[in-house]
């Protein structure tokens, strides 16, 4: 089975820290030739090979897309998170070489728009860095609504002032300053998309806002790649490959069928594109959901789980795997 | 080696034919000898050499001639090649795409230089040779689409992607089995497949967008489909029913040999880099019933195939006024000996 992309192998050639908290880095690829060319909003799943353990992280590409010699990603630093962030800041070094995969792109502008309204919170930024960068360059119409916690954690608002000027909009939550979603949304031509990509709690004021405002969800576009959440270590049964694995506390279930050999296909990692699905044969627990994909209903239905985020608590579980 | 161009027509004379080197790479699409449908998708890598499959975007000896049978087809009706507003990107992704291929695989006959967005691009087999700046329409005949597939072999959809589904919001069809560009366009991947009989109760549909949603660039994949044709005819379009729908009442036992053709399509489809749309090239390829029964595993399966085919399928395909005298035909090169598996010939 396919599991994910055809991979690109590259050489880190800057790591740069953008402030406190967020570091960029730059790739070429080893051979010298070019990166393929990508659309804004795709990401790529970087490779992490930490001792035996590997890890596989999805970042959104913020060069412009027009730039096939370089990519380069943002990645913050989350200190209580599973540690791949922490890996790229403390270990990942210029001249390393690395694996990722060609670019996917679940966050695709809608060509159709007549105008782009787009609205970021954080390193949320990232993939509207490649996707203004496009637009700009075919003379599309945009505007972007940026919130960070303060100006020196800030990534990039300045590279976008001096870019777009009054194209974009800053607001510095230690100084209070608020998107006004209200009236933004309730005042755009006829025509206009909207995208937000941020913390999960922005992303469902957006989307809540703009249901109550009448927006039609074709017109409403998001990103949330949710990382895979630590938990309690549980066991699994693959039934397919007559496995016995463990989950541990740090690991996901997609990560732990891993390196028991087995290769789901994947494409985000973040529960989002769907491809890593599995069937339950059986179960004697419960579900721990957070995933994107699954309907409310599926959820409910203790029949699907989704290996790549949600977990599981209980005395057993037997997949279809 | 270059190709060997032939001088041939589609209409009127119908001169088309096949040398024995392209009747041999001809690809068939029976790998038993029975049909149904299934989602036989898969990847498009390069294949054996000598075979269809062994460049990417296959070039062959009926490529001038296919051009020009394109050129009068547009020229007679302009909206065969249509192409929203939103998808000049994906145009110039796909002129990209084709230029970059064929340069590759055929650099005798075809060449690309490129230096930044200035671009040189030779066609030798047909007397071009145009210097343009890439994503700058004011800088090529045509729209980046048409320009490209004026120069092309086969038809082309090209699909945006949103909101989990497909939708057919560009194209250039003028070799098509009975389907409209004109009709079509703007229609989502269920609406323009609305009309195939059996397969959305099986679920394929569903199963097949599934799939293509999720090509991811630098792997594409690849399917045959078939039909059959009466007389090489390229445009077997609905546009066009009343010149050719009428051949199929001139089949007589004597004429099968010639007159009748298998019509198999090669579709591919890639993901697009700039614009993420998909584009499926549907490659059309033609044989006659007497070039096909020269290889007589061909002849033995298809003999089969066709007498066995359900009727739905052969009323959704347009066979069943002459399918029994063209299998009566078939039958004579049938000697009921078991067929090996695969599809190429013995």
């Amino acid at each position: 089975m396919s599991a994910g992309t055809t991979k690109l192998n590259v050489t880190v050639t800057d790591v740069v820290a953008v402030n406190e908290l967020v570091k960029r880095f730059h790739f070429e690829r080893t051979d010298g030739e070019s990166l393929p060319t990508f659309s804004g909003g795709a990401h790529v799943v970087v490779e992490m090979r930490d001792g035996d353990r590997t890890r596989l992280n999805p970042y959104s590409l913020m060069s412009s897309p027009l730039n096939t010699r370089d990519y380069t990603i943002s990645v913050r630093r989350d200190d209580s998170g599973r540690g791949g962030s922490l890996f790229m800041h403390n270990r990942v070094k210029r001249g390393m070489e690395m694996v990722i995969s060609y670019p996917v792109n679940l966050f695709s502008l809608d060509l159709r728009a007549r105008k782009h309204l787009m609205i970021a919170g954080g390193i949320g930024i990232t993939p509207f860095l490649a996707q203004t960068a496009q637009l700009a360059a075919s003379g599309s119409n945009f505007e972007l609504h940026y919130t960070c916690r303060s100006e020196a954690l800030g990534s990039y608002t300045d590279m976008l002032r001096d870019r777009y000027g009054n194209r974009v909009n800053l607001y510095y939550d230690d100084r209070n300053e608020r998107i006004p979603l209200d009236r933004l949304l309730a005042t755009q031509p006829l025509g206009t998309h909207l995208y937000v990509c941020g913390p999960a709690g922005m992303i469902k004021w957006v989307r809540d806002t703009a249901a109550q405002h009448g927006w039609p969800d074709e017109t409403v576009h998001y990103e949330h790649f949710a990382a895979p959440q630590p938990g309690k270590p549980f066991d699994v049964t693959l039934a397919v490959s007559k496995k016995d694995i463990h989950v541990g506390e740090q690991q996901s279930l997609l990560e732990a069928m891993e390196a028991a050999g087995i290769d789901p296909p994947y494409l985000c990692r973040g529960g989002v594109c769907g491809q890593c699905e599995t069937n339950v044969v059986s179960y004697d627990g419960t579900f721990k959901h957070n995933d994107h994909w699954l309907s409310a209903e599926e959820h409910c239905s203790g029949k699907k789980i989704m290996p790549c985020v949600s977990r599981f608590e209980g005395r057993s579980l037997v997949l279809e795997r | 080696m270059g190709i060997n161009f032939r001088k041939e027509t589609f209409r009127d004379d119908f001169s088309f034919k096949n040398s024995p080197e392209q009747v041999r790479r001809f690809p068939f699409p029976f790998n038993e000898d029975a049909y149904m449908y299934a989602v036989n998708i898969e990847p498009h890598v390069p294949g054996p050499r000598n075979s269809v499959f062994e460049h990417l975007i296959d070039v062959d000896e009926h490529y001038i001639s296919e051009m020009e049978d394109r050129a009068l087809v547009l020229a007679e009706d302009p909206l065969r090649c249509q192409s929203l507003p939103h998808m000049t990107l994906a145009g110039w992704d796909l002129l990209e795409l084709l230029m970059v291929e064929k340069a590759k695989s055929y650099p005798e006959h075809f060449s690309l230089t490129r230096d930044g967005d200035r671009w040189r691009w030779i066609n030798r087999p047909l007397g071009i040779d145009d210097t343009f700046t890439f994503g700058d329409v004011s800088t090529l005949p045509y729209g980046p689409m048409e320009y490209i597939t004026r120069q092309s072999q086969g038809d082309f959809a090209i699909l945006d992607q949103r909101d989990g589904n497909l939708w057919m919001d560009a194209g250039m069809v003028t070799t098509q089995a009975d389907w409209s560009l004109d009709f079509d366009i703007g229609m989502n991947f269920f609406e323009w497949h609305a009309p195939v009989p059996l397969a959305h109760e099986k679920g394929i549909f569903t199963r097949a967008l599934k799939f293509l949603t999720n090509i991811q660039q630098g792997q594409p994949a690849r399917r045959l489909n078939w039909t059959m044709t009466i007389n090489p005819r390229l445009d077997t379009s609905p546009e066009n029913f009343h010149k050719w729908g009428t051949d199929r009442l001139t089949v007589t036992p004597e004429n099968v040999g010639n007159k009748v053709h298998l019509r198999v399509e090669l579709q591919s489809f890639w993901r697009l880099p700039r614009s993420n749309a998909l584009v499926f090239p549907i490659r059309c390829y033609l044989i006659k019933m007497d070039e096909l029964v020269a290889q007589p595993k061909w002849a033995r399966r298809f003999h089969r195939v066709l007498r066995d085919l359900p009727v739905e399928l052969a009323d959704y395909k347009g066979l069943t006024r002459y399918r029994p005298t063209v299998v009566e035909w078939l039958s004579k090169y049938d000697d009921g000996a078991p067929t090996s598996p695969g599809f190429g010939p013995d």
